[in-house]
């Protein structure tokens, strides 16, 4: 029996393995393509004669990338403060009071999670067009942030729900308005699930693209994501640039990543199983 | 949520009641600015969705009322049929090849220790952070003539088999499937891997200790207590290859012909390309239905079960 289990649990690391092995080659093969010398053909996982940045050079500045950067945080800047403000608040009325149909309000936002961009997004253009919120970063901002409400907003509601009651109650007693009581002494408690929902947030921000193709028709104000589409689409032979600027829109999400981990991993595996 | 004791009060209770009654409706104050933004900007979009679903409109001029015409459209034409049957062979490379991977993995892990798998956790979620853009344009290039993907066949001797992928008319559903599979596989794993540090031990060491193989063990013990992570991973899944749009438009852009062509493709290429606003707006409609109806449907499953 204890040869079964030993064979069996190699066997579930060697699954595993090949698996890491067939997720790191696509990263691996783009990092060396962006590596080898501009404009020369590129034959998959080749190790580059000598290392060369230039193409790194080359992307940011000549093709654009920095602008692309730009702009993709100038949304994110946008986008992540007001969520969090909003799912905070809601999801504390939602949490913590007693409302009359909290409940239905609550399910409300749920139901939320399952709008794809596509089901929004023709309609959004001639809307946002008459206003003058199209070619705009403000129109893609308030859309991505009614995008993301139904998450945060149950994410939020999520974590007050599950703080002590008591607290609430005996603040309630000492006098302590509802707005104090959320800015003294819910918020501080708050700061790990603010701070994962913000780093989710960014994410999904970062790495909108539908939405932003169809919002920003003017390709001098594309994001990260819609300008490499694009990109893609014109200069699909020069591999090795492609390979930087690829990297470049990849590389911030991949700091955060690895810097904030354990937040993700809470917010990318616990947010969808409470649903 | 919280009980509270009945109040059970004497003379000045209706009146009491009254003001706790207006004073319970005041907490929408805090709700009140999220559910404006996203009423405003995602629920009435859905809805004028399914207006603009009525009508012959290309953007610019006045729209023609048509009723249900262009639903009747997505049933007859071939190309816009095509797309829904792609979405749910995607689902196949989506959703079923990961859910069984990781179930697979979970089933020879889930009795053991498992030192170690901070570095595979790390791994495997990469592909869930990047954009899909990203991963798009990284296999587009991995599956092209010179890509690793052909690079490995002929390293092997299968020259033959080598090809550009993306441009093979019979390859290109299931190339464009495989990443899919690339991105999600990793993520059910690790719910399933999550989920299963819940178990007591000494369930597994009591299926042993009845007889139970590794098979039965798996059935009996593992994947009962998986339901909760099986239906999550299902609902996340089924939703990204039936709205998928990033990952098809920088790899094939729906071609070659249509093979590889999926509604969200179609939504942006009608509406935006050939002024067909209505009938994009109905396969909208179709696709916005057709996710809520699985959901619903693998929530319900998964409830009715346990």
């Amino acid at each position: 029996m204890n040869t079964v289990a030993r064979s069996e649990r190699w066997s579930g690391y060697a699954l595993l393995t090949v698996m890491a092995i067939v997720v790191v080659i696509p990263f691996l093969s783009v990092f060396l393509a962006s590596l080898q010398p501009a404009g020369t053909p590129v034959v998959g996982l080749t190790w580059p004669e000598r290392w060369s940045w230039d193409n790194y050079e080359t992307a940011w500045s000549v093709a654009g990338f920095s602008d692309l950067i730009r702009h993709s945080l100038v949304i994110a800047v946008g986008v992540v403060p007001a969520c969090l403000v909003l799912a905070a608040l809601a999801g504390y009325a939602l949490g913590t009071m007693r409302l009359p149909g909290g409940n239905a309000t609550a399910a409300f936002f749920v139901a939320g999670l399952t709008i794809p961009v596509e089901l929004i997004v023709v309609p959004l253009y001639f809307d946002l067009r008459t206003v003058g919120l199209t070619n705009s970063y403000l129109g893609v901002i308030l859309v991505e942030i009614a995008l993301f409400m139904p998450f945060s907003v149950f994410w939020m509601r999520t974590h007050f729900r599950s703080t002590p009651m008591s607290l609430v109650e005996a603040a309630r007693i000492d006098g302590a308005s509802s707005g104090t009581i959320l800015v003294r002494i819910l918020l501080p408690l708050a700061r790990p699930s603010l701070m994962t929902l913000g780093l989710l947030v960014f994410m999904w921000s970062w790495n909108q693209f539908l939405l932003v193709l169809v919002l920003i028709q003017d390709t001098t104000k594309h994001t990260a994501p819609a300008g490499l589409g694009f990109f893609v689409g014109q200069n699909s032979t020069d591999i090795p640039t492609l390979a930087a600027g690829t990297i470049i829109v990849m590389l911030p999400i991949l700091i955060l990543f690895v810097v904030f981990q354990r937040s993700f991993l809470a917010g990318l595996l616990q947010g969808a199983t409470k649903g | 949520m919280a009980s509270r004791p009945p109040v059970v009060e004497g003379a000045p209770r209706s009146r009491e009641r009254r003001v706790r009654g207006r004073s319970r409706w005041r907490g929408y104050v805090y709700v009140l600015p999220a559910l404006a933004v996203y009423l405003v900007f995602a629920v009435l979009p859905a809805l004028h969705t399914a207006y603009l679903s009525l009508f012959e409109w290309d953007g610019v001029t006045l729209g023609d009322w048509v009723g249900l015409d262009n639903y009747a459209e997505i049933f007859q034409d071939p190309i816009l049929r095509r797309s829904v049957v792609n979405a749910l062979v995607l689902v196949v490379f989506f959703s079923f090849v990961p859910i069984v991977l990781g179930l697979l993995s979970t089933g020879l892990l889930a009795r053991h220790r498992r030192p170690g798998m901070g570095a595979y956790r790390f791994l495997f979620m990469l592909p869930q952070v990047v954009p899909l853009v990203a991963v798009g344009v990284t296999w587009r290039w991995l599956y092209g003539d010179d890509g690793v993907v052909n690079q490995a066949l002929r390293a092997v001797g299968l020259d033959g088999a080598a090809r550009a992928w993306l441009g093979d008319f019979d390859a290109a559903l299931v190339a464009v499937g495989l990443v899919g599979t690339w991105v999600l596989s990793g993520l059910c794993m690790m719910l399933f891997l999550s989920g299963v540090q819940k178990v007591d031990p000494s369930l597994y060491e009591a299926a042993r200790i009845d007889g139970a193989g590794p098979v039965r063990e798996f059935t009996a013990v593992t994947l009962p207590h998986l339901r909760g992570e099986l239906a999550v991973a299902m609902t996340v899944t089924t939703v990204a290859a039936l709205a998928s749009f990033d990952i098809v438009y920088v790899t094939t852009n729906g071609g070659p012909g249509e093979q590889t062509t999926v509604p969200g493709l179609l939504v942006y290429r009608l509406a935006f390309s050939e002024g067909k606003v209505g009938l994009a707006a109905a396969l909208a409609v179709v696709l916005g239905c057709l996710i809520l109806a699985i959901v619903y449907l693998i929530n319900r499953l998964s409830r009715s079960e346990s």
